[in-house]
C-alpha cells in the first residue's frame, strides 16, 4: 500500500512537467503532429524516470536513516562482530543497533532493538553512554557482582553525529582483579601461617618466665615444643623463599642435562630417616637406558624430595612408596606412588594451590607448609614439563612428572659429562 | 532522563520500562556498594550507597508521573495497562530495596569502626544471594520472562535459610559475650534488611508474572524464614 503510493509520488514530477509543457503547447496552439511528439516525449520521460529512479522510489530516504549501519562496509561489520572485545552500537534513543559476538557472550541473547538501560543497567555505564552522546568520550570502570564477579572498563564514544551513533566497548579486567586479589590473599595466608607457630613460641616463653620458671620437667617439654614450632617457621620461610626463587626464573628455560635417576636417588637418600620412622620402604624402579632430561639439578632434587616426602607423610604406616622412572615418547617420566588413603576427587584440581590442604589439621601435624606441591608445579612449569595426579580413595595416589628428554642431537653437542652423573 | 521527543504510545511505554530498568540498575549498584561496605569494610562504598538513594527516589517520582500521564491520556488496556501498573509497582519495590541498602550502608559505617568480625562473611554470602535474586528478577522484567520470574519467586528460601542460621549464630554469640551485643544487633539488622530485600524481589517477581501472564502466582509462597519462632535458651554457667 505504502509502496504503491511512493511509486505514484515518483511519477508526480514527470506528470507535472507534462502538464506545464502541455499547457504551453496549447497556448502556442501547435499542429497535431507537434502535439503527438510532445506526448511521445513525455511518455519517454515518464518511463525513463520510472526505470532510473525505481530504486530510490522503493527505498525512500527515511529507511536509510533508520539503519545508520547501512553505511558500514560489510567487511567492517564482520570485523566488529569477530572482535574479541565486546562492542555495542547505539542510536540516538540509546536503542541497540548492533552487538557483536563477545558482547552477546557478556549480556546474553535477545538484545536487539532494546534500550541500553534494559540490557546493561549499570548506572556508571549508562552515565558514560549519556556523556558520549553529548560528544564527550568517556571511560569508566564497573563490575557485575553476580552471578560470577566480573570487572570491566567501559569506553563510550560518539562515532557519528548524523545519524547519531554511539559506540560502547568493554575491556575485561576480571583476570587482573583476580590476580590482585590472589596476591593479597597470599600475603594474608603466609602471615597467618607464620603467626600460628609464633604465637605458640611466645606463649611458651611467657610461661617459662612465669610460673614454669623453676619446673625443670615442664621447661624441657616446653623447649621441645618451641623447637618444633621454630622448625615449622623455618620450613615455611624456606619454602616461601624457594617458591619465590623458582617463580623468578620460571620463564628462563633450564639448560643442563641431568640423569633423572641420580636426582631421585639423591632425594630419597635425604628422606631415609623419615621413611624409617614411619616404617615405609622406598623403592626406586628405573627403566634401563633412559635418556637424560633437560633440567636444573637442584630444582629436580627438590621436586622429587617434595613428592617422595608427601608420599611418606600420607602413605600407610609400614607401607611402600614406589618411584617408577620411564620413557613416554620424547619425555621421561618419574611417578611417585603411595598406598595411603588417597585424595578425594574434588580436591585434586586444587592441590597445587598455595596453602591449599585437603585436611588442614593433619597437614599441620605432619609438618606440612601447604607449599610443597605449589613448588613442584612451578618447577615443572619452568622445565616445560607436566604434572599428573591420579588418586583412588583407599588405594593411594600417584604423582607423575613428565620432563623433556635430551634428544640425540642435543646429546652429541654436550659430550662432556654433567656434574650430576658424578653424584651417582 | 534523555530528552528525546516521544512519538507514539508504544514508545512511551518502552521509555517507561527503560526508566524502570535504569532505576533497577541504580538499586543494584546501591545494594552492591552496601554489601561491599560490609564485606570489605569499605566506608567509602558505604557513603556511596547512602548518597545513591536520592537519585533512586527521583526516578521513582518520574516513573509515577509518566505512568499517571499515560493512564490519563492514553487509557491503556490489557497488557499495556498491566505494563504501566507493573512499572509503578516495581518502582515502589525498588525504592524500598534502595532504602534497605541505605540502612545497611549506615550500619556498615558503625561496624567498620569496630574490630572485624568473622560473621560478616556469612552476611556477604547472604548479600550475594539477594543480589542474585535482584539481578534475575530485573532481567525477567526487562525480557518479559514469566518463567524466570517464577524461578526467582520460588528461590527465596535460600536467603531465608542463611538468615535462619545467621540469626541463631548471632543469638549464641551475644549470650556468650554480652559485650558483643551492640555489634551483633547491627549485624542482625543488616541480615534482616537483606532478607527483606529478598522478599521485595519476590514481590517484583509476582508483578512480572502478572504483567506477562495476567494471572497470579499462588498466594502460598514457600516461606522458610522461621526466625519469628526461634529462641535460643540461655544457659547459665554456675
Amino acid at each position: 500500500m505504502v509502496e504503491s503510493l511512493l511509486r505514484l509520488r515518483g511519477l508526480a514530477w514527470p506528470l507535472l512537467i507534462g502538464l506545464i509543457l502541455g499547457g504551453a503547447v496549447m497556448l502556442l496552439g501547435g499542429s497535431a503532429l507537434f502535439w503527438a511528439l510532445v506526448a511521445a516525449g513525455l511518455a519517454a520521460l515518464l518511463i525513463a524516470q520510472f526505470i532510473t529512479f525505481q530504486e530510490p522510489i522503493l527505498r525512500p530516504a527515511e529507511k536509510t536513516a533508520d539503519d545508520p549501519l547501512a553505511a558500514l562496509p560489510p567487511m567492517t561489520r564482520v570485523l566488529l562482530d569477530q572482535l574479541p572485545s565486546p562492542v555495542m552500537l547505539l542510536d540516538e534513543d540509546e536503542t541497540v543497533l548492533f552487538v557483536n559476538h563477545s558482547m552477546r557472550d557478556v549480556l546474553g541473547p535477545g538484545l536487539d532493538r532494546k534500550r541500553a538501560s534494559q540490557v546493561l543497567r549499570n548506572p556508571e555505564v549508562l552515565g558514560a553512554i549519556a556523556e558520549a552522546r553529548a560528544g564527550i568520550a568517556t571511560n569508566v570502570p564497573f563490575s557485575l557482582p553476580v552471578p560470577i564477579e566480573r570487572h570491566y572498563q567501559a569506553y563510550a564514544a560518539r562515532i557519528s553525529i548524523a545519524p547519531s551513533v554511539t559506540a560502547l566497548l568493554l575491556h575485561d579486567l576480571t583476570m587482573v582483579k583476580r590476580s590482585e586479589q590472589l596476591r593479597a590473599d597470599f600475603i594474608a595466608n603466609a602471615s597467618h601461617e607464620l603467626r600460628t607457630p609464633l604465637a605458640a613460641v611466645t606463649g611458651f616463653i611467657e610461661t617459662l618466665r612465669g610460673h614454669a620458671k623453676d619446673d625443670a620437667l615442664a621447661r624441657e617439654q616446653f623447649l621441645d615444643i618451641m623447637g618444633v614450632e621454630a622448625d615449622r617457621m623455618r620450613r615455611l620461610i624456606d619454602d616461601l623463599l624457594s617458591l619465590s626463587r623458582i617463580e623468578m626464573n620460571e620463564h628462563v628455560k633450564p639448560e643442563g642435562h641431568v640423569n633423572l635417576e641420580g636426582m631421585v636417588r639423591q632425594a630419597v637418600a635425604g628422606l631415609k630417616p623419615l621413611a624409617a620412622a614411619e616404617a615405609i620402604t622406598v623403592k626406586i624402579e628405573p627403566e634401563p637406558g633412559l635418556p637424560e632430561v633437560i633440567g636444573q639439578p637442584d630444582e629436580l632434587i627438590q621436586l622429587f624430595q617434595n613428592l617422595v616426602h608427601n608420599a611418606i607423610k600420607y602413605g600407610r604406616e609400614g607401607g611402600e612408596v614406589r618411584v617408577v622412572l620411564g620413557r613416554a615418547g620424547e619425555q621421561v617420566f618419574g611417578a611417585v606412588s603411595d598406598d595411603g588413603e588417597g585424595i578425594p576427587a574434588k580436591d585434586i584440581p586444587r592441590l597445587t594451590e598455595r596453602f591449599y590442604r585437603v585436611d588442614v589439621k593433619r597437614s599441620r601435624e605432619r609438618g606440612g607448609t601447604g607449599l610443597g606441591l605449589a613448588i613442584v608445579k612451578h618447577i615443572v612449569n619452568r622445565h616445560q614439563g607436566r604434572l599428573a595426579i591420579e588418586s583412588r580413595l583407599g588405594q593411594g595416589s600417584t604423582f607423575t612428572v613428565f620432563l623433556p628428554a635430551v634428544s640425540d642431537q642435543n646429546a652429541v653437542r654436550s659430550a662432556a659429562p654433567e656434574p650430576v652423573t658424578e653424584m651417582l | 532522563m534523555t530528552e528525546h521527543t516521544v512519538k507514539s504510545f508504544g514508545e512511551q511505554l518502552e521509555a517507561l520500562s527503560a526508566l524502570v530498568a535504569q532505576m533497577g540498575g541504580l538499586t543494584e549498584a546501591q545494594f552492591a556498594a552496601a554489601m561491599e561496605a560490609i564485606a570489605r569494610r569499605d566506608s567509602a562504598a558505604a557513603e556511596r550507597a547512602v548518597g545513591g538513594d536520592a537519585r533512586i527516589d527521583e526516578i521513582q517520582q518520574e516513573i509515577e508521573d509518566r505512568a499517571l500521564k499515560l493512564l490519563a491520556l492514553r487509557q491503556p488496556m490489557a497488557v499495556d495497562l498491566r505494563e504501566t501498573l507493573a512499572a509503578v509497582k516495581t518502582a515502589a519495590e525498588l525504592e524500598r530495596i534502595g532504602d534497605l541498602a541505605k540502612n545497611i550502608a549506615k550500619r556498615a559505617l558503625v561496624l567498620n569502626r569496630e574490630p572485624p568480625i568473622r560473621l560478616t562473611q556469612s552476611l556477604a554470602r547472604m548479600g550475594k544471594a539477594a543480589q542474585n535474586q535482584l539481578k534475575q528478577v530485573l532481567d525477567a522484567f526487562t525480557s518479559r520472562n514469566a518463567d524466570e520470574a517464577e524461578a526467582v519467586w520460588a528461590r527465596d528460601g535460600e536467603i531465608d535459610e542463611i538468615y535462619n542460621s545467621l540469626f541463631r549464630e548471632l543469638l549464641t554469640y551475644m549470650m556468650e559475650d554480652p559485650r558483643t551485643i551492640g555489634l551483633c544487633t547491627h549485624l542482625l539488622f543488616v541480615a534482616k534488611n537483606i532478607e527483606r530485600s529478598g522478599d521485595h524481589c519476590t514481590n517484583i517477581a509476582e508483578v512480572v508474572y502478572h504483567m506477562v501472564r495476567a494471572g497470579h502466582l499462588s498466594a502460598a509462597r514457600p516461606k522458610a524464614d522461621t526466625t519469628s519462632e526461634t529462641s535460643v535458651p540461655y544457659e547459665t554457667h554456675a
